[in-house]
């Protein structure tokens, strides 16, 4: 069944490779005594780009914030189930959520580079808590992370500066650099171009693509269009259960369900 | 004659009752002018006669003899005196009001939060002459004995732990009014703090939380870091609040008088400007004398205004700052 | 790298430790305290003791001057103070009201012994001639109006505008609306600032000491002296006798109980009304 495809180009599907990355297994979250995900079940092939689509209020946020196990910083916050990072249980008793997040690291939707901190400094923070002294070596990460986020032109004569005083599109190519750094197995998205305009938008989503060549991309967008020129694989979430998987291509020319049908032609947002 | 009937007609309008009303509690709330204009002027008047006779010795001096024929007052023992205590208070009691900031703000889980803060408030309602009464009768003897006799046995030979002539320090001097002080600023200092920590926007700590950071590191390199104006703002606050305090501090600061009042030994009785005025001024024996504990008030008001005003400009600041978009 | 993780968790644990230990040490004066004056305050309360004069071994004179004090402070403080805060809510829009907010903070910061010299000089030697209990009470009003005005204003200030609009527009005056409307809105904040504040000024020393001088006697008139219970636990505290002393932790048992009440039963009646 066909739709606004005009607008939709085919998504790449040579991407895929046999290895599943992450997976969660009877994922419930909750916020106090609202529940956001009920019984997720949903996998992230490594080096490929997963998309979470749905509409406002879903749960996509809260999933890839329990993906990195960001979601228990929020009071009065529960989960059940489990999340396997490369097999292992990400909650697992005794597995502390500071490795998980050096291992899973996100990309948040408003960009926050630190404000107090010079863009050297943001791209070196998470280095820096791990030991990483000052000098050359550290100089060479930090160059290397803001070129993979194609970011070292437009910065390299301002290292010093702040991490605000630079434009939107910047700023969050410059999250990105920062959380390159540590590299990561995955990058987690939420939502990160919808602050921004549409040519730093462009630029990132080349950036994305990009990425996965290295890294594991999970990326939330309300942006269906966004979904289908990035991703490999897309998952469609609706009030917090996953009504649809598949590869992108299938997912938005062939919907199995009714309702991700409904939302991909626009019927209700 | 119709002239005369519009006019009255414009008075009756302007005699509203909301007119009324407007003018009256206006000239009310006026009276805050009023005491304040009438505070410096008694405080200026009262002090001329000792700072006509004295001058820069007033400030500079350090005798203070009441003795008619050879009257000399110089109040500088008394501002170095509230100057020490003060900053014995924020060396105290700043950290700890931190410690108590960061522990509301970021680690108490609700149910705590709310009967600490609380225990912490309980602590300003304490009237000031029940914490002089236990810093004289109760703390002295605990400071004495655990603190200040062991650190005199072994370091009095270093002048800040000298006492006069080497006897055996009495727990009524500068260390103890500095920590009584120190008590006295916790709420204020730790609830400002607190107001400001709890402002730091969350998009920062998820920022550190989600390149691996602890949530020690969190607080510690960028909670505190970003909040460190309004921090510092509420240290100047309680700096304010310790330069004012008044009883308290009369009771177990030693009450010094002259030369030796000056504040070079934590061991030493000392005095400040305030104590000076508590313990003295009711029975100054003249004009004159009396003039002299007007002056070290006056002294004292001008540097609480001037730390005061210093604290709400940065306060002010702060909030323009953050309340607008830099982020 | 495992090295450096472990140092990272340890520091954790232990900083967060001593942060707890910072509360815990600021909590132990308060618990002393607390502790000093109930044990050794309590011994003294007996009916003669709440009841006589100085001389006859009572406190009676000085529970009598606190009453007197804050009978007098309120008489003359409140009502400047929330007409003072009427006017700052209700037509503050206007820089001559910032103005006096300015002032008023200025004038909460002032040292209490200041207070009491201007009190002593405008008071005791410019109007009446002798310590008195009016020298006193203006003393401490001069500090309860900044406070009053403060907590006033911003308890009429939460009073959602729509009540003023739709008083107007059904056509009653401003200050009708404001004093028949607003103000009854308003008022458990306004009557929780006055109670602390009232508590506040009960407890306070410096700006009595030097206008009501201390006596021990019930009240003589508005042109003597006075006593009340923060001045004699500064005066017996001072007292170079032991027993005197010992005496000073009833006072301050009777005086903690009336601040320490005033503030828990404000807080928990502030409490339950907002909970409905």
């Amino acid at each position: 069944m066909t739709s606004n495809s005009a607008n939709i180009k085919k998504a790449k599907v040579e991407s895929s490779s046999s290895g599943v990355k992450m997976q969660t297994i009877n994922l419930n979250a909750w916020f106090g005594t609202k529940q956001a995900l009920k019984d997720i079940n949903v996998s992230f092939k490594t080096n490929a780009v997963t998309a979470i689509i749905g509409p406002s209020g879903c749960g996509k946020s809260t999933l890839i914030r329990c993906l990195n196990r960001m979601h228990e910083l929020v009071p009065d916050s529960r989960f059940s189930g489990q999340v396997f990072l490369d097999g292992e249980n990400v909650y697992a008793p005794g597995v502390d959520p500071v490795m998980i997040r050096r291992r899973v690291g996100m990309v948040f939707q408003k960009p926050n580079p630190f404000p107090t901190m010079s863009i050297y400094d943001n791209v070196a923070a998470g280095l820096k808590l791990t030991g990483a002294r000052k000098g050359r070596d550290l100089d060479k990460v930090v160059r290397w992370s803001l070129e993979q986020a194609t970011l070292w032109d437009e910065v390299k004569d301002d290292l010093k500066k702040a991490g605000t005083s630079i434009s939107g599109g910047q700023q969050q190519r410059l999250c990105i650099a920062r959380a390159i750094a540590l590299q990561p197995e995955v990058i987690l998205m939420d939502e990160p171009c919808s602050a921004l305009d549409p040519i730093a938008t462009a630029k990132i989503e080349e950036l994305i693509v990009k990425l996965k060549e290295e890294y594991t991309v999970v990326i939330v967008t309300h942006n269906m269009q966004q979904a289908a020129r990035v991703s490999d694989f897309t998952a469609f979430l609706y009030l917090g259960q996953l009504i649809e998987y598949g590869h992108t291509s299938a997912v938005f020319e062939n919907p199995k369900n009714e309702l991700t049908e409904k939302y991909i032609t626009g019927k209700f947002g | 004659m119709s002239k005369m009937l519009m006019r009255l007609g414009n008075l009756k309008k302007k005699l509203t009752g909301d007119n009324i009303f407007r003018v009256l509690s206006a000239t009310v709330a006026t009276s805050a002018v009023v005491i304040l204009v009438v505070t410096a002027y008694v405080l200026s008047t009262g002090a001329i006669p000792v700072i006509q006779r004295f001058g820069s010795y007033f400030f500079t001096g350090t005798s203070w003899n009441p003795v008619e024929g050879r009257e000399l007052y110089g109040a500088l023992p008394y501002v170095l005196g509230t100057l020490a205590t003060s900053c014995i208070a924020l060396i105290i009691g700043v950290p700890l009001s931190i410690g108590i900031a960061i522990f509301l703000a970021e680690m108490a889980p609700k149910k705590v939060r709310v009967p600490i803060s609380y225990l912490i408030e309980l602590l300003a309602a304490v009237p000031s002459v029940i914490y002089g009464l236990w810093g004289l009768l109760v703390f002295r003897l605990w400071l004495q004995q655990y603190v200040e006799i062991p650190i005199h046995n072994y370091l009095g030979w270093i002048p800040i732990f000298a006492t006069e002539g080497g006897g055996v320090p009495v727990g009524l001097d500068l260390l103890n009014g500095g920590i009584i002080l120190a008590i006295m600023i916790i709420p204020t200092v730790a609830s400002v703090s607190k107001e400001v920590l709890t402002a730091v926007p969350d998009s920062i700590r998820e920022g550190a939380y989600s390149i691996g950071a602890t949530k020690w590191e969190v607080v510690r390199h960028w909670v505190l870091s970003y909040g460190r104006s309004g921090i510092f703002g509420a240290v100047i606050l309680g700096l304010g609040r310790a330069v004012g305090e008044t009883i308290a501090v009369t009771m177990v600061v030693g009450n010094a008088i002259g030369p030796n009042a000056m504040p070079t030994s934590l061991f030493q009785p000392a005095q400040t400007m305030a104590s000076l005025i508590a313990n003295g001024f009711l029975e100054a024996p003249n004009p004159l004398d009396k003039s002299a504990y007007i002056g070290v008030g006056l002294t004292l008001l001008l540097m609480s205004l001037l730390i005061n005003v210093i604290a709400h400009i940065m306060m002010a600041r702060i909030l323009k700052i953050k309340g607008g978009a830099v982020e | 790298m495992i090295n450096n993780y472990v140092f990272r968790k340890v520091k954790n644990r232990l900083f967060f430790v001593l942060c707890l230990a910072c509360v815990v040490i600021a909590v132990i004066p308060l618990l002393s305290i607390l502790y000093e004056v109930v044990s050794r305050g309590a011994p003294f309360l007996s009916l003669q003791f709440l009841t006589n004069d100085a001389l006859h071994g009572g406190i009676g004179p000085a529970i009598q001057g606190t009453l007197i004090l804050i009978g007098l402070t309120s008489l003359i403080g409140i009502p400047v103070g929330i007409l003072s805060g009427v006017y700052l809510a209700e037509f503050g829009d206007n820089k001559y009201a910032s103005f006096l907010r300015a002032i008023n903070d200025v004038l909460t910061e002032f040292p209490s012994i200041v207070v009491g010299i201007t009190a002593y000089s405008v008071v005791v030697i410019g109007l009446i001639g002798s310590y008195s209990p009016i020298a006193g009470a203006v003393a401490l009003s001069i500090m309860l109006v900044p406070i009053v005005a403060r907590t006033t204003d911003e308890s009429l200030k939460l009073v959602p505008n729509s009540v003023r609009e739709a008083s107007l527009a059904l056509g009653i005056r401003k200050w009708k609306t404001t004093l028949r409307i607003v103000v009854p809105a308003a008022k458990s904040g306004v009557i929780t600032g006055i109670l602390l504040a009232t508590a506040r000024i009960a407890g306070e020393t410096a700006p009595i000491l030097l206008t009501i001088l201390g006596s021990n006697y019930f009240f003589q008139g508005f042109r003597s002296p006075m006593d009340a219970l923060p001045l004699r636990i500064f005066r017996d505290a001072r007292w170079d006798n032991p027993r005197v002393q010992a005496e000073a932790w009833g006072v301050a048992l009777i005086l903690i109980l009336i601040v320490l009440s005033l503030n828990i039963g404000v807080r928990l009646a502030a409490r339950g009304r907002f909970k409905r």
